[in-house]
């Protein structure tokens, strides 16, 4: 479980987060939606400490994450996973290489066991025979799911993803979100996506925060969402005019 | 006078306004992490070997191409200074010597390797900063201000050294051969020239002075690219940053250590 407690975050003279308080449940897939530059990332780096909150807590289930020193953030670092928007896989090694890479800097295993973890790691993503390939050589979709069998190497307990379909067509972002859900289940993990995507609320919301000019602005599950009377949360939702016609078309039945 | 030195005071006030201390601080606060404990050995001695090969290894053609050149021409310009009948032409073999072995070697060299290695360096992980690869691996728990530079550091430091060994041989037989080919020295004059009150601490000056330029070069071109933020554009401004700035301090450096060890 993680707990965000009345924090703040700013740049410079710039609010960015307001008083943000929330609570995200392990073994369930929680979702930061709002539109682009509402603050989901700031707040999403903030949870992980790459951004230093102005004021108020992160809490990793009884560690108090923000006011550790230098050292024990470190070690309290190896038991996340991060799933970056533009997957941020190291361009100089292979996709065997990028998988292993947590494995070479934490653990004592033999080569052979260490390849051993990142092929099981690659297969649960379904990468199969690009062990030996560069991140260039393979497609958008493909970096996405090495990212995933990179960031789950170390059986982390908590899984944190940037925007997880950015770039991709459809399909494949289902295929992603289907991912990230099971293995939150199967490693009981706390998951934390930010997004922007409609498809993936529906798909694997188990909780949704919509975040609005850097304040929570809601919060309630895949199923609450379409029955919220929050004007500025039906605004994101029904922006397209596909999403219109499916709302017009369900207020008729 | 009391206008002009007020004036330069305005002038110095400007610049450390520009955020000298901010940088220098910065740069210093960045050395610490980079020399902090490093989290796997093992990782950190590949890690130098394969930076060994990039920036060490990949630089030698580079060097040996300019020294043979560099020789050349110093024994052609010293030979055109020094065509009174009066004076034995050996000399154009001990000032080429002499030139290769305190400045060019050294200095010349380590100016080259702050474009070819500083650049390679800055944009490298500028790239990877603006791709969030740096944030992946502070996610993962690593060092990365240690992981990323401090095998550079290692491996520039070792290697430098052998390049200017390098250059110094390839320089002083470049100018054996322009000189012998060009008719102005014999090969005989030419040696004897080279070897004439020869004192080997030129020598030790000058690879002190490349292990120091080395660490500059390294350390000035990760600082540009560890603080790229941005897009492509930015990491292009970093890398040229990073060239300009290690070129800068490898002539100010030349300056203090010449002071230093030969005054």
């Amino acid at each position: 479980m993680i707990e965000v407690k009345n924090v703040y975050k700013s740049f410079e003279n710039t609010d960015v987060l307001k008083d943000i308080n929330v609570v995200f449940e392990q073994g369930k897939t929680n979702l930061i939606i709002g539109q682009s530059g509402s603050g989901k990332t700031v707040l999403l780096k903030s949870i992980v400490g790459l951004h230093d909150v102005n004021k108020g807590e992160i809490i990793f289930g009884d560690t108090v994450f923000n006011r550790l020193n230098f050292g024990l953030k470190k070690e309290m670092r190896k038991k996340m996973g991060m799933l970056f928007q533009g997957s941020a896989l190291f361009d100089s090694s292979t996709v065997e290489e990028n998988v292993m890479f947590p494995l070479d800097m934490f653990t004592d295993m033999s080569y052979s066991d260490k390849r051993e973890r990142a092929n099981e790691c690659l297969k649960r993503v379904n990468i199969i025979n690009a062990n030996n390939l560069y991140p260039s050589e393979i497609s958008g979709g493909m970096q996405k799911r090495v990212a995933i069998a990179r960031a789950i190497a170390l059986n982390p307990k908590y899984l944190f993803c940037d925007e997880p379909n950015s770039g991709l067509d459809p399909k494949t972002s289902i295929v992603i979100d289907n991912l990230i859900k099971e293995i939150t289940i199967e490693y009981n993990m706390t998951t934390i996506i930010n997004t922007h995507d409609m498809n993936s609320v529906m798909e694997i919301g188990d909780k949704v925060i919509f975040i609005y000019k850097g304040e929570k602005w809601w919060e309630g599950t895949k199923d609450d969402i379409f029955n919220t009377n929050n004007n500025e949360l039906n605004g994101f939702i029904f922006a397209s005019k596909l999403s219109q016609k499916i709302k017009e078309l369900g207020a008729k039945k | 006078m009391l206008l002009q030195v007020f004036y330069l005071v305005y002038l110095w006030l400007n610049f450390l306004d520009m955020g000298l201390f901010y940088h220098i601080g910065k740069y210093f606060l960045l050395l610490k992490r980079v020399f902090a404990k490093p989290e796997k050995l093992n990782v950190y001695y590949k890690e130098t070997l394969k930076e060994i090969q990039k920036l060490g290894i990949n630089s030698m053609g580079i060097v040996a191409i300019i020294s043979v050149f560099m020789g050349a021409v110093i024994t052609i310009q010293t030979a055109y200074n020094t065509e009174n009948p009066l004076l034995p032409t050996y000399l154009i073999g001990l000032g080429a010597r002499d030139s290769i072995l305190l400045e060019f070697s050294s200095t010349i060299v380590a100016l080259i390797l702050a474009g070819k290695i500083g650049s390679n360096i800055a944009s490298e992980i500028g790239t990877m900063r603006v791709t969030e690869q740096i944030d992946a691996l502070e996610i993962m728990g690593v060092n990365s201000a240690s992981y990323l530079i401090l095998p550079k550091i290692v491996a520039s430091v070792i290697f430098a050294p052998f390049l200017t060994l390098l250059s110094m041989l390839i320089g002083i037989t470049g100018g054996w051969l322009a000189g012998v080919l060009a008719g102005v020295v014999t090969t005989e004059n030419y040696v004897y020239g080279i070897q004439y009150a020869f004192n080997p601490f030129y020598i030790t000056y000058s690879l002190i002075k490349i292990v120091v330029f080395a660490f500059l070069i390294t350390t000035i071109s990760a600082y540009h690219g560890y603080n790229s933020y941005g897009g492509s554009l930015e990491v292009g401004k970093s890398s040229t940053k990073a060239v300009v700035h290690s070129s800068i301090f490898i002539l100010l450096f030349n300056l203090i250590l010449t002071q230093l060890l030969l005054s």
